[in-house]
């Protein structure tokens, strides 16, 4: 399966998700520049990763979700194209409309980098099908505007139709209902906050992300 | 040029920061009077910041080579082989002044200077560390200088994607009106592709890449070469602001066409901006440069040369490129869409010409401002020594319960998680250990092999405050130690040598003193310094700082494999201390914390007895015979095996002394001594071979349970040690001490 890792001048969590994938699908993830417009043909996984895209200025991910790559990207998910955003790409995801609702300041005002613990919300996803329902991973978060926030109406939707994919068990950010990562309607788009991709080794975060990646790949 | 004699008065040249023996010889070697701009040129290369004219002949006398250096102090950074081909680059630097002014920008722009240190010479940028000292936690200013700094430092460093993976945090009264901010980079390259400043050839074009100039930073380098008084907040004029993205852009940009020939030399714009860059790239290269300034891209209308030469404005490289590859670079730095323009060339005149508007503003040559920029031997006298204090002469506490927790809660020993969370450690997914554990050296794997480089930095400026001597090893031997801990091979270190106005003699004595202490144990380990950065005038009215030089030192782990933390202790091990106890008290957290008192003379450090414990210890590491190991620093053993305690989740039992005084040994601050924690079979074979080896080493103890106990002295909770020592920063920082 090939897949891509999408890199805007300021990610930098590229390599992290290169390493990932790589080490999952034992084949070179392609790199896809921001200013390319079409995804090229055979992609059938796609990462948008973490860091600052442009800087995160304005608000974290929004011109990022406004580069050409992006609305190509966003056509093909809505004919089912698998897409993962960690972290940045999470607010890249939710600033193109691909996924509801937004990530705010985190509750503290700090920038929060630590090994998180996640429960398991949702076993019976694209992304989490290798995972024991209830059970818990651990993942680290490093993140300034990790707070996910929706109106009532749409908290309310995702929760009943079983798209929230992770929660925290001790809300490093002030999400709503300690939401972690959800998914789109297809199923097919997912983001979240921490960063399984850096969950892939012994010696480094541990190996609880391998899951995530095993579970979207073996779909494709 | 120079119209009438009275252009420049004594006035104009003492707001310059030049003496008037300085302005003297600048007559004397341009054999007339300098204009404004040539004034303003002189002055920032003849800053202390710029020229170290009072530290550069006791500098001179550092060990600066070893079988592992590639290029020692003189450039951007130090560069070390790390065998297969690797080199590591590194170097820390001082970015005090600013960061007390505006802690945010100060802090922020301090850690994208030291990137660019290392950047500039071909590495990719792998870790960085901080060493941070604020004033005392309940001075006005304290909490929102950390606060800014912190976030500075995590705003930067995040942003850009290099993980934060260690420092340190001392608060002290002697830190009230001149905070530290000393911000250490590593980076990583191949050793066959190290990229230097000097200058070659002539005529080849000088390219100005990344942010435009604009008026910010101008005269930083003289502001952080004074000394601070009632008025320093006027001074924020002179902070430059950051900006990470671009940093980023530059770094990938830089690497990008580093992989090509296009580059002859390159060399970041810090410091005293286009005006040291281009005079050290001509400087090393003995070749002249012609600039001309309307190329240069500038952030708003109307700038003077004067102006430009001056700015201090962040993320700005220069470069001589190879003829024929001007296109080349253009295509690189647009496709990463920075500045980029042609503003000079290379020549065989061996001077600074710059043209502005059609006119010759500067013509001046260019070597006295690098070569003879002046070189002081600033009188000097040696720190008294201070009485020695016996164990038996400090007064033991009579609640040992009460004194561990004030120990674990004051702010020198108080976690710094509040900070270190703030600071993204995992991003490039190489950090195998960090701050996070609360271990000695974090570990950082060179991507894609089994090997790992270890940094750490230290100092115990109390030491050298009371010894500058002795406190210089102490500062040298305690990286060698965390380094060892971690079961690396210390390569090399890099400082940051943070003190007062070098104008008066007892503070010349206190750097003289500390860079004599710190090369002997340079010496002793075979641990050279390939770079640094001095930092003088840290005073507020006439008061200065405690005297602090800063070490950040670099090992290598050949095998990751083989390494050790300080987490690992398991249920049943025996707790083996190597090293000589005697108890000692003086200038220790326990008489400063339980006494309030910072006298006596520091434990002085044995550096052979340092090396054979040290190497035995790492022996052992590397034949997996411990399973965790710490040194022991300030607080003694108790502080040690609490932490240790943490980190495994298991509780201790000390065997302390059934009579006598037991606080020395408990907390006396013996240099030169590591805690193993080791399986029961091991212990007997450890202690024969020490024994053989003339090391000092004992049974201390054992592990389980989840109590730290030590034979009555003391008993708790290991929960309720951690809350202690938890508790304090954030209760700081809320606002509810």
């Amino acid at each position: 399966m090939q897949t891509a890792v999408i890199r805007f001048p300021a990610s930098n969590c590229d390599r992290d998700a290169l390493v990932a994938l790589e080490k999952v699908t034992g084949r070179k993830p392609l790199v896809i520049w921001h200013r390319e417009t079409e995804l090229p043909a055979g992609v059938g996984f796609v990462v948008l990763p973490g860091g600052f895209s442009y800087g995160d200025y304005l608000r974290s991910g929004a011109i990022a979700s406004r580069s050409p790559i992006v609305q190509d990207i966003k056509a093909k998910s809505e004919r089912g194209l698998a897409v993962a955003g960690f972290c940045n790409g999470f607010q890249v995801l939710t600033e193109a409309g691909m996924l509801p609702g937004a990530l705010m300041r985190n509750k503290n005002l700090k920038f929060v980098c630590r090994p998180e613990r996640l429960v398991v919300a949702n076993a019976n996803t694209r992304f989490t099908s290798k995972y024991e329902a209830k059970s818990e991973v651990v993942f680290p978060v490093a993140h300034h505007d990790g707070s996910y926030y929706a109106d009532k109406e749409t908290i309310g939707r995702v929760e009943k139709e079983g798209r929230v994919v992770f929660r925290y068990t001790d809300n490093p950010n002030g999400s709503v209902n300690d939401i972690a990562g959800i998914v789109n309607e297809g199923g097919n788009v997912f983001g979240m906050m921490p960063h399984p991709e850096r969950a892939i080794d012994p010696l480094h975060g541990g190996t609880d992300g391998l899951g995530l990646f095993k579970s979207i790949l073996e779909t494709l | 040029m120079a119209r009438k004699k009275s252009e420049i008065t004594p006035e104009i040249v003492a707001e310059h920061g030049l003496s008037e023996s300085e302005y003297d010889i600048i007559l004397d070697r341009l054999g007339r009077e300098p204009n404004i701009n040539e004034l303003g040129i002189f002055s920032v290369m003849w800053s202390e910041h710029c020229s170290y004219k009072s530290s550069r002949r006791h500098l001179g006398k550092f060990l600066t080579t070893g079988d592992r250096v590639i290029q020692g102090p003189g450039e951007n950074a130090g560069v070390i082989d790390i065998d297969d081909g690797d080199a590591i680059i590194f170097k820390m630097e001082s970015h005090n002044h600013p960061s007390y002014i505006e802690p945010y920008q100060g802090a922020a722009t301090g850690v994208g200077g030291i990137m660019r240190d290392v950047f500039t010479m071909g590495a990719r940028p792998i870790a960085l560390l901080n060493a941070l000292r604020f004033g005392e936690p309940t001075h006005p200013k304290t909490r929102s200088l950390v606060s800014g700094v912190v976030a500075g430092i995590g705003g930067y460093g995040n942003c850009v994607g290099v993980p934060t993976v260690g420092g340190e945090t001392n608060f002290h009264k002697g830190y009230n009106g001149n905070i530290l901010v000393n911000a250490m980079c590593v980076g990583l390259a191949r050793a066959d592709n190290v990229f230097y400043s000097a200058a070659k050839g002539v005529g080849n074009p000088i390219f100005y890449v990344g942010s435009k100039t604009g008026r910010d930073g101008i005269h930083g380098a003289t502001m952080a070469s004074a000394e601070f008084d009632d008025d320093s907040d006027e001074k924020r004029p002179t902070v430059q602001v950051g900006d990470p993205f671009t940093e980023k852009l530059l770094i990938e940009a830089c690497l990008e066409l580093m992989a090509t020939d296009a580059i002859i030399a390159i060399q970041d714009m810090g410091a005293a901006g286009l005006t040291s860059s281009s005079i050290e790239m001509a400087d090393k290269g003995g070749v002249g440069i012609e600039l001309n300034l309307d190329h240069v891209p500038q952030r708003e209308p109307n700038m003077t040369a004067y102006e430009m030469m001056l700015s201090e404005s962040q993320e700005r490289m220069l470069m001589v490129i190879q003829p024929g590859k001007e296109q080349l670079a253009f295509d690189v730095f647009e496709k990463w869409e920075l500045d980029v323009a042609k503003i000079g060339i290379t020549t065989d005149t061996g001077r600074l010409v710059l043209k502005h508007k059609k006119k010759k503003v500067c013509d001046i040559p260019i070597s006295p401002l690098a070569d003879d920029a002046p070189n002081y031997d600033r009188p000097h006298v040696k720190t008294k020594k201070r009485p020695v204090i016996m164990a038996s002469d400090v007064h033991e506490t009579q609640d040992y319960d009460d004194a561990l927790l004030r120990i674990m809660r004051s702010p020198n020993i108080a976690s710094k998680r509040w900070i270190w969370e703030q600071y993204d450690r995992h991003v490039m997914s190489d950090t195998v250990d960090s701050s996070q554990s609360g271990g000695d050296a974090a570990i950082v794997r060179i991507h894609g092999s089994n090997k790992a480089v270890a940094i750490t930095t230290d100092c115990t400026p109390r030491y050298v405050e009371a010894d500058p001597y002795e406190g210089g090893k102490q500062c040298v031997a305690e990286t060698w130690r965390n380094l060892t801990c971690v079961g690396a091979d210390p390569i090399a270190i890099t400082d940051c040598l943070n003190f007062g106005n070098p104008e008066r003699p007892e503070i010349m004595g206190q750097l003289v003193g500390a860079i004599d202490g710190m090369n002997e144990a340079c010496h002793a380990f075979d641990y050279p310094v390939v770079s640094g950065n001095v930092s003088l005038y840290n005073e507020t009215n006439g008061k200065a700082i405690p005297p602090t030089p800063a070490v950040g030192g670099v090992g290598l782990i050949p095998d990751l494999s083989k390494f050790s933390t300080l987490n690992g202790a398991k249920s049943g091990d025996t707790l083996i201390l190597i090293g000589e106890t005697t108890g000692w008290l003086g200038c220790s957290v326990y008489l400063a914390e339980i006494l309030s008192r910072e006298d006596g003379a520091p434990p002085p450090v044995d550096l052979s007895a340092e090396k054979l414990n040290g190497d035995y210890v790492r022996k052992l590491i590397r034949s997996r015979r411990v399973t965790a190991v710490h040194d022991l620093s300030d607080g003694g053993l108790a502080v040690t095996a609490c932490e240790m305690a943490f980190t495994s989740g298991q509780g201790m039992t000390l065997s302390a002394p059934a009579n006598g005084p037991r606080h020395g040994w408990l907390f006396g601050e013996d240099q030169a001594r590591y805690l193993l924690s080791v399986d029961a079979n091991s212990v007997n074979p450890i202690l024969a071979t020490a024994k053989a080896k003339g090391i000092v080493a004992q049974v201390v103890g054992t592990v389980g349970g989840d109590r730290l106990t030590a034979n009555g002295a003391f008993d708790l909770p290991i929960s309720e040690i951690r809350e202690a020592n938890e508790g304090w920063l954030p209760a700081l920082m809320s606002g509810d001490t």
